[in-house]
This record gives structure tokens, sequence and C-alpha cells, in this order.
């Protein structure tokens, strides 16, 4: 036992003596578990808290919007087997009138029973009372627009519903499985400002919009293994006369899917990034114990000659990892629960759940442990394997002297340029090529990972920038109740601030090619667009054939087809005409999924005039409040997007997400770089103390040596920023990859601006560290040194 | 005879080890002139490399003063102890400290690149017999061999005063008398001061001046008249 703790004593002082190294290791392990613990505690939470409040509130699993069926349709669909629950409903969408705010928000109407709470969808009443029977004028409210609007239980909103203004009393505030995330149809990021959803008395809502005795959307939902498929296409042919939209099943409703998506990037970054750091760790602390065990040959030895087994020895080296492993486990869990709570914080302000809590599950931090525990095993096994092997006698020795060769990059016209202190730092770095390679790689996975959340800062302004300047280029987009014939345009040009209109026709489709197929609208464009254009990834843009339609890229991946392959249209609107057509075109887009058609070809299918369903408006900026209230009061106007508004929220919401992961990839970086630098100017530091203490007492300043120790780490940085500048471009590439998805795709740009701050980034930090390190240089002890042998 | 190349009066040094004080110099006086080859002979602890240090700048005393020339060393700070060594002291240490990562000429390179009248460093190392060897790392040579290249660094700078502590202490008899043979040379054909640490008394014998130390104190100096010996006419 005595002989024991005389052992850990023996480790705890030689670990305070490298202090400085092991908690530069510790730091980067803390980085990876606190990356661990942050992605996959959040994922849990997250994961549970939806799935409990799916559960509790019985989340819709087929979802199916329709023009107007008459109600006993929904016994039909009750009927099919392995349906367990049906509930039908009247949805609208309509323009609100709110004080303070110039433009026009708008709202989405839902109806609840009236007599009874939704059998599907249940609401979660966080404040007020649910809606008294027959009272028309009161709705329940989404949390998040109370909350963006500051108002208040009992305060009334304005709200035009089917050409009528009302006043809509709130009553309740409530919360939906089904809007966990809701966004404004048609717009990137949520705005809780301008978007409400309203539930409102069935009977009220019908008798407002002449639903009464219908309904124009239905939630199912079914028998666990039941096949869905088949339910939906039995939805579909129930539906189909009475307007049907495509029933979608819960994988594909907007709000499921977005947290959905935000689940499984937490679990791959989760994974992922911890993995490259904890690998980073493994490595350097290769490097800090080879050389500490190094100088501990001389103790092994009296070890050994005292009677210590291989084992005990080993153990006893390995426990230095294990240590340094678990500070960095303990570090990097309170550092991964701080994140987490930061990430659930702006969760919040996403995503509307009656509780979304912030915990860290045991179960996280063991494998955190684990991990950490196997990354510090495998950095420090050959280590000990190589300091423990020697026999007693041969460890008593010091190890034989390195040798040194002319490196193999030495042409005589470097050599001549190069300097002795160049020839130094150039043969002590390819005297052990494995290890810089190790730092250079270590130091460049730093470099990349500044430069991800910079090059996702370019991407997310290069996405503004195609959608907002290239593609939508008007300034105020109106969508109208029903298609209007061509006189809207010149109503539209008589409004205040209008400079110039353009109409849109779009039309709801399913699109098929054999068995897949996707429901979504049909973009007609004219010869010469203005303001709404085709344009792709990279903000250049496709002309229209006159014949034929051209799909997003995803689209065509999606469906399986090909320029030349044909697809089939059948419009879910008018006469519901079914078509083949030929694929003329596809375009890399970065939004949603998209299918254009020539404007005349659409109306031709159509069999229609020159109708629009929305228009697009050039305007004077000076005149925007005017038209905004004229726009709000207009019976005919479903809803209007400013462009300024759609993009301050926008901006507001990536300013707030983008500084919170560029503070982090900062901070996470600078903890590489400093972790590898620094440990590679200590390891250096520690086996060159003799030659720089020699150079300095043949009259080399400290600078002088100085600058030889910081050659070799600058040599390394240099040689690490271009592979960092791959790596980074590589690991972007892959991210823009992993999240391409339907709703959202980004154009991957990397500017030299964000190659250069991410440079400047790791510079600054092995600066930093090599200053730490020079401190030492000062205080070399010259004459000890040169009394001992090497 | 001449002024004196470095005056030594009342040099004391006091080590503190922990809480015990250690005094490895007390009250040292002595003066070493121009050209000598002056051996330092005493058992260890007797102060010798302590003195040796203090000369060469490399450490400074707890009283007393040294002067090299016009310039009071004990008076000189960090910066100006570092241009001292820099331009007039030549080092040879027990065990070479040559830089491994450099070839033999460019060991003494090293030390021409920052002086202001060096000797070519092919000269320097023909003058300790190895001008075959330039090419070759510390590693590829024998520990003779890499004593001579330290001193051939040392003189390449043409330095007033060549310190060398226990030089062939590292070395067997053989190796040793090549060794030394190279230090005489350098002291008699560059007349360059010569002052060599050892606790081998027979190589006094190739002194002109002899101090012997115990216990930090000077008992000794002995300037000797007879002839010079050759390192290989020593009786070791």
């Amino acid at each position: 036992m005595v002989k024991i703790a005389a052992l850990n004593r023996k480790l705890l002082r030689d670990l305070l003596a490298m202090k400085g190294q092991a908690l530069a290791i510790a730091m980067v392990v803390a980085a990876g578990v606190a990356m661990y613990v942050m992605y996959l505690s959040t994922f849990d939470s997250l994961y549970r808290t939806r799935d409990a409040y799916y559960e509790q509130q019985r989340f819709g699993d087929v979802f199916a919007s329709l023009k107007r069926a008459p109600l006993r349709v929904a016994d039909q669909i009750r009927a099919i087997p392995n349906v367990s629950a049906v509930e039908t409903r009247v949805t609208a969408n309509v323009t609100l009138d709110l004080e303070g705010l110039d433009e026009p928000a708008s709202g989405r109407l839902v109806s609840v029973p009236s007599h009874r709470r939704p059998l599907v969808n249940d609401l979660f009443l966080r404040r007020g009372r649910w809606i008294e029977r027959g009272r028309s004028d009161e709705v329940l409210a989404s949390e998040g627009f109370m909350l963006a609007n500051k108002l208040e239980l009992g305060d009334s909103v304005p709200a035009v519903l089917n050409g009528r203004l009302r006043h809509l009393t709130i009553v309740g505030v409530a919360l939906s499985p089904e809007f966990i995330y809701s966004i404004r149809p048609g717009e990137l990021v949520p705005d809780d400002k301008r978007f409400a959803i309203f539930w409102m008395d069935e009977q009220a809502l019908a008798a407002a919009f002449d639903m009464e005795g219908g309904f124009n959307d239905i939630v199912l939902k079914i028998a666990p293994g039941a096949s869905i498929d088949e339910i939906i296409a039995r939805v579909d042919r129930i539906l189909e006369p009475y307007g049907g939209l495509g029933a979608i099943p819960r994988a594909l409703q907007l709000s499921h899917w977005t947290v959905q998506n935000e689940l499984s990037q937490l679990q791959t970054f989760g994974f992922m990034l911890p993995l490259v750091f904890m690998l980073v760790a493994a490595f350097i602390l290769n490097v800090a114990l080879t050389r500490a065990l190094a100088l501990q040959r001389p103790q092994i030895a009296s070890l050994k000659a005292l009677g210590y087994g291989n084992p005990a020895i080993g153990w006893h080296y390995l426990k230095w990892a294990l240590a340094i492993g678990l500070l960095g486990v303990v570090l990097g869990s309170v550092l991964g629960a701080l994140m987490g709570n930061l990430i659930i914080g702006l969760y919040n302000s996403f995503f509307r759940f009656p509780v979304l809590l912030f915990s860290v599950p045991p179960s996280v931090v063991f494998g955190a442990t684990v991990m950490t525990l196997v990354a510090a095993i495998a950095g420090a096994f050959t280590a000990v394997r190589r300091a423990v092997i020697v026999p007693p006698a041969e460890a008593m020795r010091p190890e034989v002297p390195m040798r040194y060769r002319r490196s193999i990059l030495e042409t005589p016209l470097l050599s001549r340029n190069l300097g002795t202190a160049g020839r130094m730092v150039l043969r002590n770095v390819m005297r052990h090529p494995l290890r810089a390679a190790a730092s250079v790689f270590g130091i460049a996975f730093a470099v990349s990972i500044l430069m991800i959340g910079f090059v996702f800062n370019d991407a997310i302004d290069r996405l503004m920038l195609t959608q907002f300047w290239d593609a939508e280029r008007q300034d105020v987009t109106v969508n109208f109740i029903e298609p209007r014939d061509e006189s809207v345009r010149y109503a539209l040009e008589r409004l205040p601030g209008v400079v110039a209109v353009e109409p849109q026709r779009t039309v709801a489709a399913r699109i098929r090619s054999g068995f897949r197929d996707r429901y979504l609208a049909i973009t007609g464009v004219s010869p010469n667009p203005r303001f709404k254009r085709i344009v792709d990834r990279d903000g250049k843009e496709i002309r229209m054939p006159p014949a034929g339609v051209v799909l997003s890229l995803t689209l065509a991946n999606v469906l399986g087809v090909r320029p030349g392959d044909e697809i089939s249209l059948e419009v879910l609107e008018g006469q519901r005409p079914t078509r083949r057509v030929q694929v003329t075109g596809l375009v890399d887009d970065i939004m949603g999924l998209s299918a254009y058609m020539d404007m005349t070809a659409l109306h031709h299918m159509m069999r229609e005039g020159d109708v629009a369903n929305s228009a697009l408006l050039l305007i004077d900026h000076a005149h925007e409040v005017e038209l905004a209230s004229e726009l709000k009061t207009t019976p005919a106007v479903a809803g209007a997007g400013f462009k300024r508004a759609v993009l301050q929220s926008f901006r507001d919401v990536m300013a707030a997400n983008m500084s919170i992961s560029i503070f982090i990839n900062l901070v996470f970086a600078g903890i590489i770089a400093f972790g590898v630098v620094y440990n590679a100017a200590r390891v250096s530091l520690s086996e060159r103390s003799r030659e720089l203490a020699s150079l300095r007492v043949l009259g080399f300043t400290r600078a002088e040596i100085s600058l030889i120790l910081m050659g070799e780490l600058a040599l390394l940085t240099l040689l690490a920023l271009p592979v960092g500048g791959l790596f980074g471009y590589s690991l972007s590439a892959a991210i823009v990859g992993m999240i391409d998805s339907e709703v959202y795709r980004f154009p991957l740009y990397v500017s030299r601006q964000a190659v250069a701050l991410s440079f400047l980034g790791i510079i600054a930090a092995t600066v930093f560290s090599g200053l730490v390190v020079r401190r030492r240089l000062d205080h070399l002890d010259l004459v000890a040194v040169l009394k001992i042998r090497e | 005879m001449a002024a004196p190349l470095f005056s030594i009066t009342d040099l004391a040094k006091v080590y503190h080890m922990g809480e015990v004080e250690v005094h490895a110099l007390k009250q040292v006086n002595l003066e070493l002139y121009e050209g000598q080859f002056v051996v330092l002979l005493g058992p260890s602890g007797s102060g010798k490399s302590t003195l040796l240090n203090i000369i060469g700048g490399l450490d400074v005393p707890t009283s007393g003063e040294v002067r090299y020339r016009d310039t009071v060393l004990t008076r000189a700070d960090e910066a100006e102890l570092t241009a001292y060594r820099r331009r007039h002291v030549g080092f040879v240490f027990q065990f070479y400290n040559l830089i491994p990562s450099l070839t033999a000429e460019e060991n003494v390179a090293l030390v021409t690149e920052i002086s202001e009248a060096p000797m070519d460093p092919d000269d320097a190392l023909r003058m300790v017999n190895l001008g075959e060897r330039e090419d070759h790392f510390p590693a590829q040579l024998s520990g003779g061999e890499q004593q001579r290249v330290a001193i051939a660094r040392a003189i390449a700078k043409r330095p007033s005063v060549l310190l060398c502590d226990e030089p062939t202490g590292a070395l067997d008899i053989s190796t040793g008398i090549v060794v030394l043979e190279a230090l005489q040379r350098v002291n008699h054909d560059m007349g360059t001061t010569t002052v060599v640490i050892t606790h081998n008394a027979a190589i006094a014998a190739m002194a002109d001046r002899v101090i012997r130390l115990a216990d930090g104190r000077v008992t000794a100096v002995e300037d000797r008249t007879e002839k010079k010996l050759l390192p290989r006419e020593l009786s070791w």
C-alpha cells in the first residue's frame, strides 16, 4: 500500500512539473468533450422533449389539405383500416393589421372543435382560457407571436377575414406540436413578429369562410406499424374530387422536418467533431509523453532496480495520460453543459415547446469519459511501451544522441540562403518527420475549424444575395386570396408608391415520375422576367425555354429524372388537368423544390387567360408606409411581404446564430492551435535547451536563440496554413453536402476574407503560444546545462 | 610586465541551495596575463569552474570585481555580458556542447557568422587537424574529434581568451593528448590567452602559470620558468 501511495505522489508531482503541457492537452480534450456533451445533450433534451410533447398532444401522422369537402367525407377516411383518429379542420390565411407595424403581418387561422379538445394535434394552453362556445371573436394565439409583439390576454388584433375586417380577441396563449417551428410561407427564417397562428372556434371560422358543414384540412393518427404509404394513397383517392392537395406523412410536415433535421445535424456533429479533437489530443499526448518519459529514463531504471515490474511502471505512466484525460473530461463536461444551455436558449427562440430544458444525461458524460480514456490510452501507449521495455542497465545510460542528416530539401541554392539558424530549424523538423506532420495536421485542423465558421457566414451572405438580389428583385410580394385577371395589375399600379408590377402565377401540382412524387407549386416565368428569375446557386440566371419544365436539381434527383425525360404533372386546382411534360432544364438552386414553366404555356395548360395569384412590386420607398396600410385593408390581398422587413428579420436571426457559432469556433480553434503549438514548443525547448544554452554561451542573444525555436514553430505553422485551407474547404464542402436538403442548400463559397481571417486567427494563436514559451527561454540556466551530459 | 588581461579583486561567490549557503569562492585575488597558458588545478568543489564561469561572463559574483582590460565585467548587465562573450571569449566544455543538427563546419560557422573578424571555418578546422571531416555531423565523430571541433568553434572568432572546462575530462589518454596538442598550438600560434581547468595535475607541466584552488581559495600561484612540455611528453 505504502509503495503505491509513494508512486502516486510521484505521479502528482510529475504532473505538476509539466502542468503547462498537461493543461494544454487537457484543454484540447476538454474542447472535444465539450462539443460531445454540448451536441449530444442538446440532442437528448430536444429529442425527449419533442417525443413527450408529440405523445401528450397526440401529434398527427398524416396531414392533408384540400379545397373543400363535406364533413361526411371524413367518415370515409375514418373507415380506412389502421386510421386510429381523424380531426377535420378549417384553416385560412389572413392579413393582420398590427399597431406599430408598417408592413402587414399574416396569420394562419386553424379551427378547433367547438365542444371538445382536438383528437389530433391537441393544444397546450400556456395561459388564459379555452375559447368559449359560440364566441366567434375569440382566439387562442401562438406564444411566439404574443411575446414578439408584447401582447396581453384580452388584447384584440384586427384581421381581414375573407374580405371583412374583424377584431380577434386573444383569450389564451397556446402551443401546438404542429407549430413547434412555424414560418411564413416563402420565407427563410421564422418571424414571430409578423406571423401568427390563431386557433378559433370551428363553427365561427367555418362561417367566416363559407365552410359550414365542410372542412379544408384534415389530420390523421394511424395505428403503430401500419403502412403509411398505403394510407396516404387512400386518403389522396378519397380527397381528389374535393380539390385534395396531396396528403403528406409526418416526415414531410414542415415543423417536424425542421426539428428532425436539427436533431440529425446535432447527432452528426456530436460524433464527428469530437472525434477529430480526440485524435489531435491523442497525438499531442503522445509527443508530450514521449519526451517526458525520455527525461524519466534514469527514474525508470531506478524503479526497475528497486524491483518494480514492467506492468507496474507501465500502469504508473499510463496514469499520467488518464489523469490528464480525466481533467479534460471534467473541464469539458462543465464547458459543454454551459454551451448546451446556450444552444437550448437559442432553440427556445426558434422552437416552441411547453418546456424545453437542458440537461446532461449521465450516459453522455459516460460516453465522453470512455471516448477520452480510449484516446488517452491510444496516445500514451507507444510512448509508455517504449520507455518501459528498456532493460534497467540500458535505461541508466543516457539515450543515444540524435543522428542528423542534411535534409533532402537542402539544395545548394537553398542552403546558401538559409543561414545556420535556418538549417538548424529545417533539420530539426526533418529529424522527426512524423511528429512534424502530426503538428502540421493539428494546426491545420485548427485552421479548418476557424474557416468553417467564416465560410458559413459568407455562405449565408451569399444565400441572401442570391435570393434577394438575383432571384427575387422585387420590394414587395402581394399574394391574392383567389387568382385575379389582368386588371389587378392596373389596380396595383394605382396604389401609392408602386413603380412597377409583375404579376405571378403559381399552380399547386403533384409532379410524378414512376412511383416518386412531390407536391409543389409550379411557377410561371415570363420570357423576360423583371423581378423573379430562375437563378442557380451562384446567382447566374437560367433562361426559361418556351416549352417543358425547368426543375431544381434537387427535385430532379428526388424524382430520378434528367433533362429530356418526361414527368407527369397533376395540377391540383382549377380543372385539375394532368399532362406529360418534358424536363427541358435543371437549375442547381438554393431553396426548396421548384418547377418552372413558361407563363404562356402555364396559362394554356390551365385553360385560363392572363390570371395571377400574386404580384411582385417595385416601389418608391418614400411611400412605403402608405402602401403598406393600403395593402393591409385591401380585401383581395391574403398577405404582403416587404423585402426590407424580411431581410431585417433574416439578419437578426442569423446574427444571433452566427455570432454564437463563430465565437465557439474561434475559442475551440484557439484551444487546438494553442495546444498543438505550445506543446510542440515545450517539447522542442526541452530537447534543445542544452543546445540553446550552448548558443547563449557562445554569445548569441536571447532574441537570436528565440528565433531558432520560433523559427521551427513558424515553419510548422506556415506549412499548416495551406493544408488547413484545404481541410477547411473540404470540411465545408462536406458540411454543405450534409445540409443539402429539399428545403435549402448552401452555396459553397470560400472568400479570400474567410481564408485570411482564419489564417490570421491561427497565426495569432501561434504567436501567443510562442511568446508563452519564450518566457522560459529567458530563464535558461546557462551554467547548469553545460555540466550535464545529454 | 604588461598590464594584465584580467584583474580579479576580492572575488566571492555564494550559492543558495535551498536553505544551505555554499561559499564557492572566498576572497580570490588574481591576475592573468596576455598570451599565457594557464592551468587551474583543484579537486571538485574547489571553485575552479565558478571562477572560470565568472571570467567568461556566464555567471556573476556575489562580491568583488573582475576587470577585463578596461572593462569592469562585474558591472556589466546581461546584454553587455552577451556581447562580451560574443566578441572576446572562446569556450570549450567537458561535453563539447556541439549542435547535433549542424556539421562540423557549420558548428564553426555558427560563431563566425556573428563575429567581427573571424577566421575562415575551414582554417579553424585545419588548425585542429580536422580539415577532412568538416562535413560530418557530431554523431558521426569520435569524442576527441568532437572536442577538437569545439576548440575550432571557440577559436574561429579570434577570441582574446580561450576558457576550457575539463576539456579532456570525458576522453581517454590518447585522445586527450590530441586535444591538448590542439590547445597548445592555438596558444602558441595565435597567442590566445588560454585557461584550462583540470583536476589532472600532469597537465600543469604544459603551463606558463599554474593556479591551485582549494575550498574556494587560491592556495598557490606558480609562474613556471622551466621548459613547457609537449602533451605527449606528459606523464599521466
